[in-house]
C-alpha cells in the first residue's frame, strides 16, 4: 500500500502565532493556529537567528521550532509570522 | 601605517531583493522599474538571465522587453530595498564603526587594525559574505585594499558573491591593466580627453607626468593621477558622521510633458517649496539658485543665477529659477523634467546685509516657518499656494517626503 502525501515545497504559509513577549524584548512563540483553526503548540524553541527564508521567500528572524515531533521554520517578518516547511 | 579597507557592493541590489520575495521568478530574467504610468518607467536594476540578455539599467521598458522576451518586470519597493540596507548596516556595525556609504547597496568599511579580533581583511570580506547569504538571503562582492579607490575597483572585479583582494604587491598586475573607464570619476568626457592622449588603461595613466594630466584636465588631473596610484588618502567616515551639505536640489520627472510657462511655473514652484523646506530643516539659506531642464528629446542644460540676498524662501528661490527658465528656453520642444537647486549655502542665522528698498523679509520667514508647523501637522497638501490647484495631478508629488535615496559623491 502506497501513502502519497502531497507537500507544496515552496509554500509559504502566513500563520496566527501567539507568543510571549518578555519584559527584557525577547520572543517567545508559543503556538501556532493553521488557517483550518488547528492549534499546534511549540514544544520547543531550538534557535533563533536572522536568516533568509529562500524555499517560502522573504526574510526575517527565524524560529527553529519543534512542533509534534517535527522541525519547522517559523519567521517573523517585521511583525507576520510565516513558516517555511 | 597600511589601512584595511572594504568595499561591499550588493550585488543587483533592488532586483536580488525582489527576487527573494519571489521564488518562482528567481531563475528568470527579471527587471525592477520605476512608476510607468508616472513615466518613470526605465530599468533601475535587473538580474543575472536579464543581464546577460543584454538589458541595461536605464532602458525603457518596452526596450528592455524586446531584447528579451518573457521578461518580468516588477514595480520598485523602495521601503522594502532601505530596509534591507539598514539590515546590512548592521551587519557591517559588528565589524567597525568606520562605515560609510554610498549610495543603498555600497559601503566602505575601514577594518584597520582589527586582525587580532576578526582575522585580515580577506576573512572579514568573506564572513560579511557568508552572513549576508544565511540572514539576508543576497550576495555581495567585497573589495579588500589599502584605500577606497582600490576597494572599489575591486568590488567591481569579480561578481556575484566573491572577494577580490589589490594589495601593495599585486595592484601593477590586477588594477593597471584594466581601462581607465573603471577608475571612479572617468566618466565619457574625460575618458575621451584621455584617449587622445593615448591613455587607455588605469596603468598608462598613473605612469603619466602629473604636469601634463594637470594641463589636460586641471586639478582634476591630479586626482586621477593619485586615484591611479594608489595615493588616495580619503578617510572612510564614521557612522553618522554626516557630510557637510553642499546643496540642495530637487528634480522631477512630470507626469506628462510641459507645454508652457504655467505648466512650468506649478512644477518649479512645488520643488522651490521642497527645497526651502529642506533649506530651512538643516538651517541653511542658499545664495545662488540653479535650475536643469530636459525637454522630451532628453536634451538637457543647467543655468545657475546668484540671488542678492541669501535666502530660505520658496517664493524667492521659485522667482529666480523662473527667471533662469524664461531667459534660457524658448520652448523649442515640450518639457520633460525640471530640477531646481539651491547652492552656495550659508547659516540661516548669520548677519546679513539688510537692502535700503527691499522689504523685510522676516514676517514672510515667520510665514514660511508657520507653514512648515501646519504641514507637519496635517500633512503635506492641507497648505497649498493657489497655482498647484490648476493641475492637481501635475503637481500631486512630495519631493521633501517622498525621496530619500539621494545620489552621492565622493567629495563630500
Amino acid at each position: 500500500m502506497f501513502y502519497i502525501e502531497v507537500v507544496n515545497v515552496s509554500d509559504k504559509k502566513f500563520v496566527d502565532v501567539t507568543a510571549e513577549h518578555s519584559r527584557d524584548g525577547k520572543v517567545k512563540p508559543l503556538s501556532i493556529t493553521w488557517e483550518d483553526g488547528r492549534v499546534y503548540s511549540v514544544d520547543r524553541v531550538l534557535d533563533v537567528r536572522m536568516a533568509a527564508a529562500l524555499k517560502a521567500g522573504g526574510q526575517g528572524i527565524r524560529y527553529t521550532c519543534r512542533v509534534h515531533g517535527r522541525e519547522v521554520f517559523l519567521f517573523c517578518d517585521e511583525g507576520r509570522w510565516f513558516i517555511e516547511s | 601605517m597600511s589601512r584595511t579597507i572594504l568595499h561591499v557592493d550588493l550585488n543587483n541590489f533592488y532586483a536580488s531583493v525582489e527576487c527573494l520575495y519571489n521564488p518562482e521568478i528567481r531563475d528568470k530574467p527579471v527587471i525592477v522599474c520605476g512608476d510607468a504610468e508616472a513615466r518613470h518607467g526605465i530599468v533601475l536594476a535587473k538580474n543575472g538571465p536579464a543581464k546577460a540578455l543584454g538589458v541595461k539599467t536605464g532602458d525603457v521598458i518596452w526596450q528592455a522587453k524586446l531584447k528579451c522576451p518573457g521578461l518580468i518586470a516588477v514595480p520598485a519597493d523602495f521601503r522594502k530595498y532601505l530596509r534591507f540596507s539598514r539590515l546590512a548596516k548592521a551587519i557591517y556595525a559588528d565589524y567597525t564603526d568606520r562605515v560609510e556609504a554610498f549610495g543603498v547597496d555600497e559601503c566602505w568599511l575601514d577594518i584597520t587594525g582589527t586582525e587580532k579580533l576578526f582575522g585580515d581583511g580577506e576573512t572579514v570580506a568573506n564572513q560579511i559574505r557568508q552572513r549576508f547569504r544565511e540572514e539576508l538571503g543576497l550576495t555581495a562582492s567585497v573589495g579588500v585594499s589599502w584605500n577606497k579607490i582600490f576597494a572599489k575597483l575591486g568590488s567591481d572585479m569579480k561578481k556575484p558573491d566573491a572577494t577580490t583582494v589589490i594589495t601593495q604587491e599585486n595592484f601593477h598586475e590586477k588594477v593597471w591593466p584594466l581601462p581607465v573607464r573603471e577608475l571612479l570619476y572617468v566618466g565619457r568626457s574625460t575618458r575621451t580627453k584621455l584617449q587622445n592622449r593615448a591613455i587607455y588603461t588605469i596603468g598608462e595613466l598613473a605612469n603619466r607626468d602629473i604636469h601634463s594630466l594637470r594641463l589636460l584636465l586641471g586639478v582634476w588631473g591630479e586626482t586621477l593621477w593619485h586615484f591611479a596610484n594608489g595615493l588616495d588618502t580619503a578617510p572612510v567616515k564614521f557612522v553618522g558622521e554626516e557630510s557637510v551639505v553642499k546643496s540642495v536640489g530637487n528634480s522631477t520627472t512630470a507626469v506628462r510633458d510641459l507645454q508652457n510657462f504655467e505648466d512650468v511655473k506649478m512644477i518649479v514652484y512645488v520643488l522651490a517649496e521642497s527645497v526651502a523646506a529642506r533649506l530651512r530643516d538643516h538651517g541653511l539659506k542658499c545664495t545662488t539658485v540653479s535650475i536643469s531642464v530636459r525637454d522630451k528629446e532628453l536634451h538637457s542644460f543647467d543655468r545657475q543665477g546668484k540671488l542678492s540676498v541669501r535666502t530660505f524662501l520658496s517664493g524667492d528661490i521659485a522667482t529666480k529659477a523662473l527667471e533662469l527658465f524664461s531667459a534660457n528656453y524658448r520652448w523649442d520642444r515640450a518639457i520633460r523634467s525640471i530640477g531646481v537647486r539651491g547652492a552656495d549655502l550659508v547659516t540661516a542665522d548669520g548677519h546679513i546685509q539688510l537692502d535700503l528698498f527691499d522689504k523685510d523679509k522676516t514676517q514672510m520667514e515667520g510665514l514660511e516657518s508657520a507653514i512648515d508647523k501646519i504641514r507637519q501637522r496635517f500633512g503635506q497638501y492641507s497648505l497649498q499656494r493657489c497655482t498647484m490647484l490648476f493641475d492637481r495631478k501635475l503637481t500631486g508629488f512630495n519631493p521633501k517626503d517622498e525621496h530619500v535615496i539621494h545620489p552621492v559623491s565622493y567629495f563630500k
